[in-house]
């Protein structure tokens, strides 16, 4: 069974491989079939593996040893235990749909093979960093999904904003990308290894001060901030919807921002040592839901909306994280997953059939013309919102009931209150695109037409994942049957945090946390089709705002201040190294050297004057100080 | 032979020679005509050959006298190819004056 572990992120590999030597002159389909083949296959592999872990038991193997440079030895080997596994199976699965989905949405682009060698060079650096069994190989998966994020992003390159976007994203992912490497580097420093199974056991041994563990979790975090999209590291996410649709879903709504989950759940053990860094990711995590999910409220363009609440949705996991609900992350990372996926591809159904158009304002009354994209859209808007029984409803509530019982009142109200504004912009976005009139332009009207079979099957699928998928962890108290079958499975690969022995709330607060939650959201959407559907209210155009709206809809001018701060003075200084060190000082003394050689070569020349008598003078001198020499 | 050379001091056989090397060199720096300095050249050459044989005298060894059949030897192919040289440049510059020729400069 391990020898198929390697062969789970090679098979994208040769994806890449394949369709990014030869991709230009394969015909688009095998192109096609090649790119969502491998994943397929990655994904049967993944239930093998998965299959064989329910246990709890981990499988390990190890390809070659990477590095060996003094103590440090790092092998190139995958371990696949219940956390690792399960991350395999979403990234595979949802991968492979959304692969499917690009066949039909990328169809008539130029480029369209090169897509699929990104896209597939991308689920293998995501299964790289969830594969890796030490820190070495999680950050060459975190770079490498990275990487691939920015070439996605961009990959209209042509445009000059995409590309300024996708640059965007790369460098504040490496921002916290320092974080993160300062992280490992002191986790070597104090454990010796980067290897989670030698770390950990030191980890369970260790009984020096605290606060080192502290700023290791501190700084893994800030790596997790960056690569996940928390304040102050998240502006880079909205920009990013300037790249395709299937980019969008695959990398920032259902795979890659969700390594920062990963990563805080895998060092689970170190946080057990450091409550006060689990503190401020649940701050952190709850700052960014409320900001992202306002923010969100008074954005017009579609992906805009739903990127806000990727960031919001991501805020919230990170709350859970933050309480110790380490299952209960994965758990909404798994159904985020699900309906957020099914809300991009949605939204790129719509863009598809609209020719491009993103804006919500000339959009309205699709439902009649695109009644597929509308149920699964309705569904997903329906999920995300915490409609009872949908897969969101069983993770959001799971996700405030941990932080009502570890963090009381006060948060899981500020908690709720994010819940409902997701509800809020949810619902206007569903129904001013599709309710209502037709905004849009004639051309537009006349070729209004559902997506093909390659892009409404994998919607399907995913709504269907989004309706079902919350069974995958029913709490006991919903007497439903409900057997908490994911905490059980991940428990073996997930440390709680000792404050967290807890007394689990009764069952009649939890029924009581639930109906309040439930009742508001589902009153917050009936508002929302009065105001959106039936009274036809619209967002209104930029220019006629509200104060507040205008604040909301310019993003708290969040990204003017980072230009101000840090943006305009770093171009200052570089220009002023530039001018001072580089020209003056630099090329001064490198030609310099230049000019002096120069000045030397025009003084000596002038003893050639071509005077023969000049010539015999030297020449007599010469001889004279040579026989003068003898007599000194 | 010797005590009537000898009633000369050798003294004055150096002072001598190096008044005439004095003024040959003397005449190599000074004088433009390119006949005059092969001559002031010579009369260098000729002036050491005079120290020498004076020399070999004195001190009865024969070796000076060798050493200045070699210098005369030289000093005469030294002359030949430096008068073949003069030819070419009259022949070119239709003169014998030397600070004419200037063109090897910067």
């Amino acid at each position: 069974m391990q020898f198929l572990l390697p062969l789970i992120p090679l098979l994208p590999f040769a994806g890449f491989l394949i369709n990014g030597l030869f991709g230009r002159r394969l015909p688009k389909t095998a192109v096609g079939l090649i790119g969502s083949g491998t994943i397929l296959g990655a994904f049967l592999l993944s239930v093998a593996v998965f299959s064989s872990v329910r246990d709890g038991a981990a499988i390990q193997q190890t390809l070659y040893t990477f590095l060996r440079v003094d103590s440090l030895q790092v092998q190139f080997s995958f371990l696949a235990d219940p956390l690792s596994a399960w991350m395999m199976l979403i990234i595979t699965g949802v991968g492979f749909l959304i692969h499917v989905y690009s066949i039909g949405y990328m169809h008539d682009d130029e480029g369209f093979w090169k897509f699929f060698a990104y896209l597939n060079l991308f689920v293998f650096s995501m299964l790289l960093l969830v594969m890796g069994d030490n820190f070495l190989m999680l950050f060459f998966g975190w770079e490498g999904v990275g990487l691939c994020s920015y070439l996605l992003i961009g990959f209209w390159y042509e445009n000059r904003a995409y590309g300024h976007a996708a640059r965007k994203a790369f460098i504040m992912n490496r921002i916290g990308d320092l974080g993160l490497l300062l992280g490992i580097f002191l986790i070597f420093n104090t454990f010796g290894s980067l290897q989670y199974k030698e770390v950990f056991e030191g980890v369970a041994n260790y009984q020096n001060n605290a606060w080192i563990p502290t700023a290791i979790c501190l700084l893994l975090f800030v790596g997790a901030i960056g690569k996940s999209a928390q304040i102050p590291l998240y502006t880079w996410l909205p920009d990013a919807m300037a790249g395709p649709t299937p980019v969008s879903a695959l990398i920032h709504a259902a795979t890659m921002v969700t390594a920062g989950i990963y990563l805080v759940a895998r060092c689970s053990s170190l946080y057990a040592l450091a409550p006060h860094a689990l503190e401020v990711i649940a701050i952190t995590g709850l700052a960014t839901a409320i900001f992202a999910a306002l923010i969100g409220l008074r954005q017009n363009d579609i992906k805009k909306v739903l990127a806000y609440s990727t960031v919001s949705q991501l805020g919230l996991m990170f709350l859970a994280l933050g309480m110790g609900a380490y299952s209960t992350a994965i758990f909404h990372v798994t159904t985020h997953a699900f309906f957020k996926a099914l809300l991009f591809l949605g939204a790129g159904s719509v863009i598809h059939a609209l020719g491009g158009e993103q804006d919500i304002r000339n959009m309205g009354g699709l439902r009649k013309a695109l009644p597929v994209t509308f149920w699964v859209f309705l569904i997903g808007t329906l999920a995300i919102s915490g409609f009872p029984l949908l897969s969101g409803f069983f993770s959001k509530d799971e996700i405030f009931a941990k932080t009502y019982e570890h963090g009381g009142a006060l948060w899981w109200a500020l908690a709720a209150t994010s819940g409902l504004i997701t509800a809020t912009y949810m619902g206007r976005l569903l129904f001013v695109t599709f309710f209502g009139e037709f905004r849009g332009t004639e051309t537009q009207r006349a070729h209004l037409h559902e997506s093909p079979a390659v892009m409404t099957i994998p919607l399907i699928v995913l709504a269907v994942l989004s309706v079902v998928g919350g069974f995958l962890n029913t709490p006991h108290f919903l007497h439903l049957g409900g057997s908490e079958w994911l905490s059980h499975y991940l428990a073996p690969a997930l440390v709680r945090p000792a404050t967290s022995e807890t007394h689990a709330l009764d069952a009649q607060t939890e029924w009581l946390l639930m109906g309040i939650t439930t009742v508001l959201a589902l009153v917050v959407l009936v508002l929302a089709y009065l105001a959106y559907a039936v009274r036809r209210s619209l967002p209104v155009a930029d220019s006629a705002m509200q104060p507040v709206a205008r604040l909301l809809a310019n993003k708290f001018y969040v990204d003017e201040a980072y230009d101000f701060l840090f943006v305009r003075p770093l171009e200052k200084i570089s220009k002023m190294l530039h001018y001072y060190a580089d020209i003056q000082a630099i090329d001064g003394v490198v030609n310099g050297v230049g000019r002096a050689a120069q000045f030397l070569g025009a003084q000596f020349r002038k003893l050639q004057n071509g005077n023969i008598e000049y010539y015999l003078l030297a020449m007599v001198v010469g001889a004279a100080l040579l026989v003068g020499s003898l007599f000194i | 032979m010797l005590d009537i050379i000898q009633t000369v001091p050798i003294d004055y056989f150096v002072y001598l020679s190096t008044l005439l090397f004095g003024i040959g060199v003397l005449g190599v720096l000074t004088r433009r005509n390119a006949i005059i300095v092969l001559m002031c050249v010579e009369l260098m050459l000729n002036a050491v050959n005079l120290l020498l044989a004076a020399f070999s005298t004195y001190l009865g060894d024969a070796q000076g006298q060798i050493m200045v059949f070699f210098i005369m030897v030289v000093a005469a192919a030294e002359a030949a190819v430096g008068l073949g040289i003069l030819v070419m440049i009259y022949r070119n510059t239709k003169s014998t004056d030397i600070s004419l020729l200037d063109n090897l400069k910067y």
